[in-house]
């Protein structure tokens, strides 16, 4: 057992502690789901999902969009807005079929409802793997050519007109001849009587307007910068109460005694209880809740908690990969007999890497209310589906009863999208508590959120390789370790970015093995998941392997993309190297780093522009090239990669979350040390002209930078990089 | 105790200790003002006392007693920061921008024409996880007027 005492401080919220699995995992996947759900509700089918939820009415131009009589049209936004602005991009798919005007189409967001809006790829109603835009290409291109099909329709009845010599333009149906024209309000009512067509023509890409130029913006930037934007730390209803919850200092740990007294008597406290992952506070707003927490006395149970420190850790983690314990590794990836082909000469190399945190600008929060077997959330919700289920466990009902209403997010780089509804469930379970419908918001501090878990899981990746001609590798060893990020099937995740790599394909031997080690730690999805690290695998044993060569690192992969016949990664890779001056000279002291990463169906390749100076390495430049498919709205994939850059440059640089004794020891902003503006690179970003179906953005801009500064910084010292961060 | 929050005097009889923070989100219905990380660190919940930049999250209301509070909500929709944010689209997730805003006019109240290196120093208190450094910086020489 061990002992904290929270006193109270009233200063500021005092940092604590960590948080244990609520749930045992849940499941993404579409068969996977309905397959939980089945048995955990009994023997149900998919349809289960929504039972019990409201009929919905889709409206006369289905689930997707919405038009008014004063001629606005809101596309409705099945993905969650964390920043990633896909909004946009959905918007002006639907905005170019239609042809409305876009300074009069607007977005919502969708209410949680897989039946109606499930992601295909996902399987679920949910926002990951960079999909928003490539999820909906096709049905949202059917969606806004079909309404636009209705108007046309609507007004060549009224007019008594052929339908071919009829235009839309702007949100007006017009027709040249009889100069007649109506806007999309004048016809709405005559409009929604039609049929949908069920084929509807698309447009050819040679005649959009509105795809692929910078009048495609985001729509929010005005709520955004001006404060009016609401957050889920910004809900306020009537008889609201502010939770707060003492989590164990351990994973796994739980409450073995909890002293309640002097918490209760804190002004503004309303209760005091334990739930399932601690004890709550909840009072009359933050601060008293805040107080509250402090005054709390409570004795954990860490009997079954993990305690074991990263630097035990990363030594077993080197044993496992070395095959030297009794986890044992599975083949993700094999070619070719092993025989005797990683006799002789050989490049080895071997790179660790930290925990990580999310740490996005709003910590963890979520407003729930619980009335019988009805569940109302109101929150920054990532994956609806999964926390309609393990909401419905906690509250013993119906995932159809689990309300969500899904407000923008202040970040979540995957936080926000845990298999185990980890924070919902909680707020859950203090507002079944509370009970009577009463709305409960759940705040967790920065010490909360920052030590809650779900990291990006710490990893050790060991290479062999065996050349040959010219360099290029000709047998391929690639052993990985890293926890299982979803509890389900083999663990995949991990070898994104390894399996099927062109570095892979152009060996005749491959030996790729991933050893799932189990821990107390519960890992987590985090931007760009097993490919920030994979990238830095890949791309750093790669330029090694160019040097050992004494071939130029351009080059050197654009001998393999030919050899593999990748062309995609050929065009990105010419298209960086001509934008950023590869090979020409730079001012002493400064270097170039390239890396070429596919991530989700999208390349990005990078060159870092990197100095040393003493203990400063500086990043000043880093020029992107892009291949996306069809760029919808090059804007936003501009902000993207530029925020990718930053997001993935202060990883590599300074990220860790230390573990002693199991307890994480960066709860903060002051320790676990981010990018600032002092520090932005300059981000330039470019794009291959594409004709292919558009693929994700908000993840792919990360992984390359890491590696693009560690081959930077062979470069200027010679000396490869095994480990990240760069900075210790 | 009262406290001038927008050039208005408002009510508040809650805990003196209460960071300023809290009793803007809570009491006063401010919510523009952000919390991220309590200890100023981030900058999330920068407003202006006397016209200067201060975390709010740090500052007990009490402290706050006597001072001219400006937040966000106190930023007209027409100033020149608000017009080039959203000129240059700066906001990805948005969380951190109306404290980014607030140390920027403090910046700019101080130096009308700051260089980079004045942005530099004014601003990398202010945390931003979605990375959108550079069109802050961007938009400040916009909405200042200088290349
Ligand atoms: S919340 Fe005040 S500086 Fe972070
Ligand atoms: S815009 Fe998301 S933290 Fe700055």
């Amino acid at each position: 057992m061990s002992e904290r005492k929270f006193e109270e401080e009233a200063q500021r919220p005092k940092v604590f502690t960590r948080r244990r699995l609520v749930l045992g995992g849940s499941l993404l996947g579409g068969a996977l789901v309905v397959g939980y759900a089945a048995t955990n509700f009994g023997a149900i089918a998919a349809g289960a999902l929504s039972i019990g939820a409201r009929a919905a009415d889709p409206g006369a131009f289905g689930p997707f969009i919405k038009i008014d009589e004063t001629g606005w049209v809101t596309v409705v936004n099945r993905y969650q807005e964390m920043g990633q602005g896909s909004h946009a991009g959905l918007a002006a798919i639907v905005a170019e079929e239609l042809d409305a005007d876009w300074e009069m189409v607007r977005f919502e967001t969708a209410p949680a409802n897989a039946a109606v809006y499930r992601d295909a790829t996902l399987g679920i109603q949910g926002t990951g793997a960079s999909q928003a835009i490539a999820g909906s290409w096709d049905q949202l291109r059917q969606a806004g050519a079909a309404a636009r099909a209705m108007f046309v329709q609507a007004f060549a009845r009224k007019w008594v007109l052929p339908v071919e010599s009829i235009g839309v333009r702007n949100g007006v149906v017009y027709h040249s001849a009889s100069q007649r024209s109506e806007t999309f309000a004048d016809l709405l009512a005559d409009a929604a009587k039609i049929t949908p067509p069920e084929h509807p023509k698309l447009k050819d890409p040679k005649d959009y307007r509105l795809i692929g130029t910078e009048i495609v913006r985001r729509k929010d930037s005005q709520s955004k910068s001006s404060g009016t934007e609401l957050y889920t730390q910004d809900v306020r209803l009537p008889n609201m109460l502010v939770a707060m919850v003492a989590h164990p200092p351990h994973f796994g740990g739980k409450v073995g005694r909890a002293d309640m007294a002097a918490a209760r008597k804190v002004p503004g406290v309303v209760d005091v209880f334990e739930i399932a992952s601690g004890v709550a506070v909840v009072a009359q707003d933050t601060w008293s809740a805040c107080l509250g927490r402090n005054a709390l006395k409570v004795e954990w149970d860490d009997a079954k908690a993990e305690t074991r420190s990263s630097d035990a850790l990363r030594a077993l983690y080197r044993e496992i990969a070395k095959g030297k314990t009794d986890v044992t590794g599975s083949a993700f990836q094999t070619k070719g007999k092993v025989d005797d082909a990683f006799d002789g000469e050989l490049f080895e190399a071997s790179f660790d890497f930290p925990y990580l945190a999310h740490a996005p600008m709003e910590p963890m929060n979520c407003v729930a209310s619980v009335d019988g077997r009805r569940v109302k959330l109101t929150f920054a919700a990532q994956v609806q589906t999964v926390d309609q289920i393990n909401c419905a466990l906690a509250a013993i009902t119906l995932p159809g009863m689990v309300e969500i209403e899904t407000l923008p997010a202040g970040g979540s780089f995957g936080r926000r999208g845990t298999l185990t509804s980890d924070y919902i469930v909680e707020c859950v379970n203090i507002a079944r508590h509370v009970g009577g419908g009463r709305p409960v918001k759940l705040v967790w501090t920065r010490e909360d959120d920052m030590s809650s878990g779900y990291y990006r899981p710490m990893a050790h990746h060991m290479v062999s390789i065996k050349c040959g001609e010219g360099g290029l590798p000709l047998a391929w060893r690639h052993n990985i370790v890293s926890q299982a990020i979803v509890p389900f099937g083999a663990n995949e995740l991990p070898t994104h970015g390894v399996k099927n790599s062109p570095y892979l394909s152009v060996a005749s031997v491959v030996d790729g093995k991933i050893f799932t080690p189990k821990l107390g730690v519960p890992p987590g999805l985090w931007r760009s998941v097993g490919n920030s690290q994979s990238a830095m695998v890949m791309e750093h044993t790669v330029d090694q392997l160019a040097r050992r060569a004494k071939r130029d690192p351009a080059e050197y992969r654009r001998a393999i993309f030919t050899k593999v016949g990748d062309v995609r990664k050929l065009a990105v890779l010419d298209l960086v190297c001509k934008k950023a001056g590869w090979g020409s000279p730079l001012d002493a002291g400064w270097a170039r780093g390239l890396a070429v990463h596919e991530c989700f169906g999208t390349v990005v390749a990078q060159v870092a522009e990197v100095s040393v100076l003493g203990e400063n390495l500086r990043v000043r430049r880093v020029v992107c090239a892009v291949d996306c498919g069809i760029a919808i709205a090059p804007n936003q994939i501009a902000a993207q990669i530029e925020g990718g850059v930053c997001f993935g440059l202060g990883a590599a640089l300074y990220g860790r979350i230390t573990l002693d004794n199991g307890t994480p020891q960066e709860t903060n902003f002051d320790a676990y040390r981010v990018l600032r503006m002092d520090e932005a690179p300059a981000v330039e970003v470019h794009i291959v002209p594409s004709k292919k179906t558009p693929t994700g953005i908000g993840e792919p801009g990360v992984p390359p930078i890491a590696p693009a500064v560690a081959n930077a910084l062979l470069s200027l010292t010679g000396r490869p990089t095994s480990s990240l961060p760069f900075v210790i | 105790m009262k406290l001038n929050v927008n050039s208005e005097d408002r009510e508040f009889d809650g805990d003196p200790n209460m960071p300023l923070l809290w009793v803007l989100r809570d009491h006063l219905n401010l919510s523009g003002t952000k919390f991220g990380c309590g200890i100023a660190q981030c900058g999330a919940c920068t407003v202006h006392l006397n016209g200067k930049a201060a975390r709010s999250c740090s500052v007990p209301a009490a402290e706050a007693q006597g001072m001219k509070i400006r937040t966000i909500e106190g930023v007209s929709a027409g100033h020149p920061l608000l017009v080039a944010w959203v000129k240059h689209d700066v906001p990805q997730c948005g969380y951190c921008q109306s404290g980014q805003i607030m140390q920027a006019a403090a910046l700019l109240d101080e130096k009308p024409k700051p260089t980079d290196t004045d942005i530099d120093a004014a601003m990398s208190g202010n945390i931003c996880r979605c990375g959108t450094y550079r069109r802050i910086k961007a938009a400040i020489k916009d909405a200042a007027g200088v290349a």
